[in-house]
């Protein structure tokens, strides 16, 4: 399998790195500080191929902490707020989209 | 029941502990996550949306009650009190943690259930009728060969490394219930003319991205040489497949590639040097494997008790539950029940940790203590004597599992899909979700009659769309969930493949798509008992797509 550092990759807007947690599996984000966040709000945002790639070697090298390191889109609100950039994402930060059994 | 030796207790226990270690030194950093991944899923654990996923095999679909109870426990225990019951009678926890999978496990391991063989390129978990063993239509029970092919091919070592996964179902009944020929292999038992009982070998069926109906390459396959037969076609498997291109690794390509004949003759050729040898199963070894199964002491009862016809003449809801989800039992006066895990409006094949302890009290009180998995992800319990059956419908009733809707449109066969699973492309639950809302009217849902929707959230067809008399594939386009809609496949003993319906639709379409599928056919079908799928048969896929896109 290809690393991720290996495919080209074509930023257009927005994009944070994403992963989940070694340990419980959950979602996690990047941080500029070098750490994982599980809120988006504190995600490393960055506009271009050349700062994801960066951000993205930092992350795949943090081996015990992340797994499944890539880079996922995002969109910023007028009030410059991030909220994930598909439905794939919006899922993996908000759950399942359906009561989950005996919640419902 | 199959009553485990000290064999299979040591082996799970000395996975779990293999496990143990491999967890800790992975969360220690001495393995890597490349070096880590293979052994993870070779104990059937993924890593999913938002967490790691455990899918634990039942193999051939049976349970007993204090299995039932130790999956409740592990749900309520590990992860968020309850678990997805799977097309291959698999049971998946969603929110496991890493950290916690050992001590999951060695609970598991305690009633001899565990996750080997539920992932990687190796023999998954053998499925069959879930019925088997009290079919009246069965010729025998199918487990007991089952049972010779899991500890056959269980860790065995020529065949843990295959170019790609590989499935086996088998059945022994008249009426295929396991949709043997969309397997890897097919096993089906017939009687020949000279009384005799064999398999007939399917090979190369498969769903997926490249979909098959598998071929028959041996009419009859006596029993003795079953295992010799399989390792051949494995071995053949083994060489040829290839490992170059994860889309063609499949048997089914390699199948449809050589042709069924010549596939067959490579098979032959393996086949011949070690039929008589160890392989070759002799009546004593079967003998051994078959009284190892366990039957309940059923007592001689009568059929149809004054009991039964009051209470079916006393309460319609009774009634109608009656006629939908019990079946004929081989022996007088017993029932099969099947217990619905499709309420309206809820997840297919989800059960709470509640509902699944309910079931194994359920189970010891009406069942003897058994409780089957069928590939339509509803449970059953197979040994109910008929008087018991009113007390068992009011306790079923109260647990939300006697939805009478046993292989009706709201009985949906629905992968995870978008909402857990990390391969999707759409989901496919709310899609569910809403059908069963636009047929929640039971009389309308009656008046359809036997019609299978299956619903896949992605290419690789979990959820086997291909076979559904009405199939949903969801798939991204620009972002947006679309739906691929095939009407007329079906798994049974007619295996076919849908015929593509039209354009996708988008989400908010899906679930008008079906209603006017299901409106077509009331208007198309020459009586009310004809299924819907001969209806499709007879007329085609036209008028059923006139009928979806005229409005568009």
């Amino acid at each position: 399998m290809t690393s991720p550092l290996q495919q080209k990759l074509k930023v257009t807007g927005p994009v944070v790195v994403t992963a989940n947690r070694l340990g419980d599996g959950a979602v996690v984000y990047r941080t500029a500080q070098g750490n994982w966040t599980g809120d988006l709000a504190g995600a490393a945002v960055v506009t271009t191929a050349s700062a994801a790639t960066e951000l993205l070697a930092a992350a795949l090298a943090d081996k015990l902490r992340a797994v499944d390191v890539y880079v996922a889109p995002v969109e910023l609100t007028a009030e410059q707020q991030v909220i994930p950039g598909n439905l794939r994402e919006r899922i993996r930060l908000n759950g399942p989209t359906i009561p989950l059994p005996g919640e419902s | 029941m199959y009553v485990y030796d000290d064999f299979d207790r040591t082996l799970v226990e000395e996975r779990v502990r293999d496990f143990r270690d491999q967890v800790g030194r992975r969360l220690s950093g001495e393995l890597t996550e490349e070096e880590f991944k293979p052994l993870r899923l070779m104990n059937g654990v993924y890593l999913q949306l938002h967490a790691y996923m455990l899918r634990i095999a039942i193999p051939y679909g049976t349970l007993s009650s204090d299995q039932m109870r130790m999956l409740a426990h592990v749900a309520r225990k590990y992860d968020r009190n309850y678990g997805h019951f799977t097309t291959r009678q698999n049971i998946q926890f969603n929110w496991i943690k890493l950290e916690q999978l050992p001590d999951a496990m060695a609970d598991l391991a305690r009633v001899g259930l565990h996750g080997m063989q539920t992932s990687g390129n190796c023999v998954r978990n053998i499925t069959t009728d879930q019925w088997a063993g009290v079919a009246p239509d069965e010729i025998e029970d199918a487990r007991i060969w089952a049972e010779l092919l899991r500890q056959h091919l269980t860790l065995h070592p020529e065949f843990s490394f295959l170019p790609r996964k590989f499935k086996i179902a088998l059945t022994a009944a008249a009426h295929d219930r396991a949709a043997v020929r969309v397997h890897d292999i097919g096993l089906r038992m017939h009687r020949n003319s000279a009384g005799e009982t064999g398999f007939e070998v399917i090979v190369g069926g498969g769903l997926g991205r490249t979909p098959f109906i598998g071929k028959t390459i041996k009419p009859f396959l006596p029993k003795r040489d079953l295992l010799s037969y399989v390792e051949a076609i494995l071995r053949t498997y083994n060489q040829y497949g290839r490992r170059d291109n994860i889309y063609k690794a499949r048997i089914k390509i390699l199948v449809h590639e050589l042709g069924a004949e010549k596939f067959a003759r490579e098979v032959e050729e393996e086949w011949q040097p070690i039929r008589n040898g160890a392989l070759a199963l002799e009546a004593a070894g079967v003998a051994e494997i078959t009284q190892r199964f366990r039957y309940p002491d059923c007592p001689v009862l009568e059929d149809e008790p004054a009991e039964l016809g009051r209470a079916r003449a006393g309460d319609p809801r009774f009634r109608i539950w009656l006629d939908n989800a019990v079946f004929n039992h081989k022996l007088l006066g017993h029932a099969i029940v099947t217990l619905s895990l499709k309420p309206v409006g809820a997840p297919p094949g989800d059960a709470t940790a509640q509902q699944m302890d309910a079931i194994a009290d359920l189970a010891d009180r009406y069942s003897h203590g058994e409780i089957r998995v069928g590939h339509e992800q509803n449970l059953v319990l197979p040994h109910v004597a008929q008087r018991d059956l009113p007390a068992l419908w009011r306790a079923l009733d109260t647990i939300g599992v006697a939805t009478p809707n046993v292989g009706l449109v709201s009985d949906i066969i629905a992968c995870p899909g978008l909402d857990y699973c990390s391969l999707a492309n759409a989901r496919s639950i709310p899609v569910a979700e809403e059908i069963t809302r636009r047929f929640k009217d039971l009389d309308l849902a009656r008046s359809l009659g036997r019609l299978h929707i299956n619903i896949s959230g992605c290419i690789n067809a979990c959820g086997h769309h291909h076979i559904g008399h009405i199939g949903i594939l969801g798939v991204e386009k620009n972002g947006e969930e679309y739906y691929q809609v095939t009407i007329g496949g079906r798994a049974d003993d007619a295996a076919r493949l849908g015929t593509i319906l039209g354009p996708a639709v988008p989400y908010g379409e899906i679930a008008d798509v079906v209603e006017d599928i299901a409106a077509a056919y009331l208007e198309l079908r020459e009586r009310p008992d004809e299924h819907f799928i001969h209806t499709f048969e007879r007329v085609g896929v036209e008028p059923f797509k006139e009928r979806v896109y005229a409005a568009g």
